[in-house]
């Protein structure tokens, strides 16, 4: 199937998916549910990640910047502004593209192989928005608040550098993250996020929902899920980089 | 009542069902049957309406399917009931929820009225009730197509499907689920269309057979025609079992 087939059928699921609820009361039962399943559960990797990352880049920044023409802040706003530009809200989303977006996919791709969507199907229940919707919008409600998590636990680790180690003091790695702080960075994080939270959902929705065949095809749509969600999250982040920075 | 008339359906170009016409009738068990591959499942698809057939009629009591508008087939579809060869039980739902689920999303009873039902669907189906807060994977295979024809009959259908309803089951839980299907035909005066290769079931319970091969209807009667049937193929289908073979002999040579 060529690309203009393949997006022309990701559109169309996206029309059924973004009606009314046949039953806002099963909207509403699912969507807790979701943001319990894709958001909460991915905290803990999203800390595990954040924390070490923000320490990693703490420290190497301050080897590559080791000029005593430079300040001595200079290390802790590196590591701010990559945080808040780069790491918290593309890496981060790359990295839950590979954990949330392949739960998607397997889950209704394993209820299409198993006919329970055929299931849905024949009640006359609109699976597509039964399924795909509440996943949708809460993982987009969820991942501005796990990228500001990450911010959060990303400046801590490199802050625990600050403490545990003497490659930066905690004096000049907190005057860095705070001297010239720019709110906008943080608006601009929230918008990546946002466009990143969808394309993760319902991409990986896509390939799950039409997914066809056993086990492996299972394993295939997840592949494809990840591969691709990952692919538009970079294009997206050019595009709206360049909109919104350039 | 479902009549078909002249389906033709091509995958491809490849044709799967070719001028097919049949009646199936109300408050009786029709079944599908054929070899693997013949193109019964696709038959019971288009019928149902998950595949678009190239031309024909499908007629629900005089209301053609294929000339319906999408919101016509959704109210439609709730009069339809269906039990999947691998029942299609809700994973992440137990038992109570599974068959609780058409009632809540589209039958405007209160809470109470929705369980009492459910219960009853259960009940029906000879279900224990220890089961019902029980997930589809811990239960065994015959509960799970009980369930599932317990969540087929919750909406109250005028049309019972059932794809392949013994297929991984033993003969005794077989022909439990064989006999609760007869019953529930009867009891509800339902519209069922088996689609099997089960003698046996055919034997046990089917009231009109049509016989597919190769896309193309090659033999349709009742069961007590089987034994004069004059068609090579279903001969070779049907008596493809020793018993049945011994069965026609002795039906021929009673003495």
């Amino acid at each position: 199937m060529n690309l203009f087939q393949e997006t022309g059928k990701y559109f169309l699921l996206m029309k059924r998916v973004f009606v009314q609820p046949d039953r806002s009361k099963m909207f509403f039962r699912q969507f807790p549910k979701e943001l319990d399943k894709l958001g909460l559960q991915s905290l803990p990797i999203v800390l595990i990640i954040s924390v070490f990352i923000g320490a990693i880049m703490t420290i190497q920044t301050k080897l590559n910047t080791e000029n005593p023409l430079l300040p001595t802040y200079s290390t802790g706003l590196v590591t701010r502004d990559t945080l808040l530009l780069e790491f918290s809200s593309t890496i981060m989303c790359l990295i839950l593209a590979g954990k949330v977006g392949s739960n998607i996919a397997s889950e209704i791709g394993t209820m299409r192989i198993t006919e329970q969507i055929d299931a849905l199907e024949i009640m006359g229940v609109n699976s597509a928005n039964y399924l795909i919707l509440p996943k949708i919008v809460a993982f987009v409600v969820m991942m501005p608040f796990l990228v500001i998590f990450s911010m959060a636990v990303g400046l801590i680790g490199g802050y625990l550098v600050g403490v545990f180690s003497d490659v930066i003091t905690v004096a000049d790695y907190l005057l860095g993250i705070q001297y010239a702080f720019n709110p906008f960075y943080v608006f601009y994080a929230m918008v990546k996020s946002l466009v990143f939270a969808f394309i993760i959902s319902s991409v990986s929705s896509y390939y799950g929902y039409y997914a066809y065949g056993g086990a492996l095809e299972v394993g295939k749509a997840s592949t494809n899920a990840v591969v691709n969600s990952s692919i538009l999250i970079l294009f997206f982040n050019l595009l709206i980089t360049n909109v919104m920075l350039g | 009542m479902i009549e078909v008339k002249n389906i033709i359906k091509t995958f491809d170009g490849v044709p799967a069902l070719q001028d097919i016409s049949a009646v199936f009738e109300t408050g009786k068990v029709n079944m599908i049957i054929g070899q693997s591959g013949s193109g019964k499942t696709v038959l019971m698809k288009c019928i149902i309406g998950l595949h678009q057939i190239d031309s024909g009629c499908i007629e629900y009591d005089g209301r053609n399917l294929p000339k319906m508008k999408p919101q016509e087939i959704l109210m439609l579809r709730r009069e339809v009931g269906m039990l999947f060869q691998g029942a299609a039980l809700f994973d992440s739902m137990t038992v109570l929820e599974n068959v609780m689920y058409p009632l809540e999303m589209f039958a405007h009873e209160s809470k109470e009225e929705i369980r009492e039902r459910a219960y009853f669907c259960l009940r029906r189906v000879n279900l224990e009730e220890r089961s019902y807060d029980l997930y589809p994977s811990e239960i065994s295979g015959g509960m799970q197509k009980r369930v599932g024809i317990a969540r087929a009959i919750a909406l109250r259908p005028k049309y019972l499907f059932c794809d392949e309803p013994n297929s991984g089951l033993d003969p005794l839980t077989s022909m439990i689920i064989d006999d609760l299907i007869y019953e529930i035909t009867h009891e509800f005066n339902i519209t069922t269309i088996i689609n099997s290769h089960d003698m046996n079931s055919v034997m046990e319970i089917g009231e009109k057979i049509i016989y597919i091969e190769k896309g193309v209807k090659a033999w349709e009667g009742t069961k007590d025609e089987i034994f004069d049937a004059e068609n090579e193929s279903f001969n070779n289908f049907v008596f493809a079992s020793k018993l049945f073979k011994q069965l026609k002999m002795l039906k021929q040579n009673p003495y």
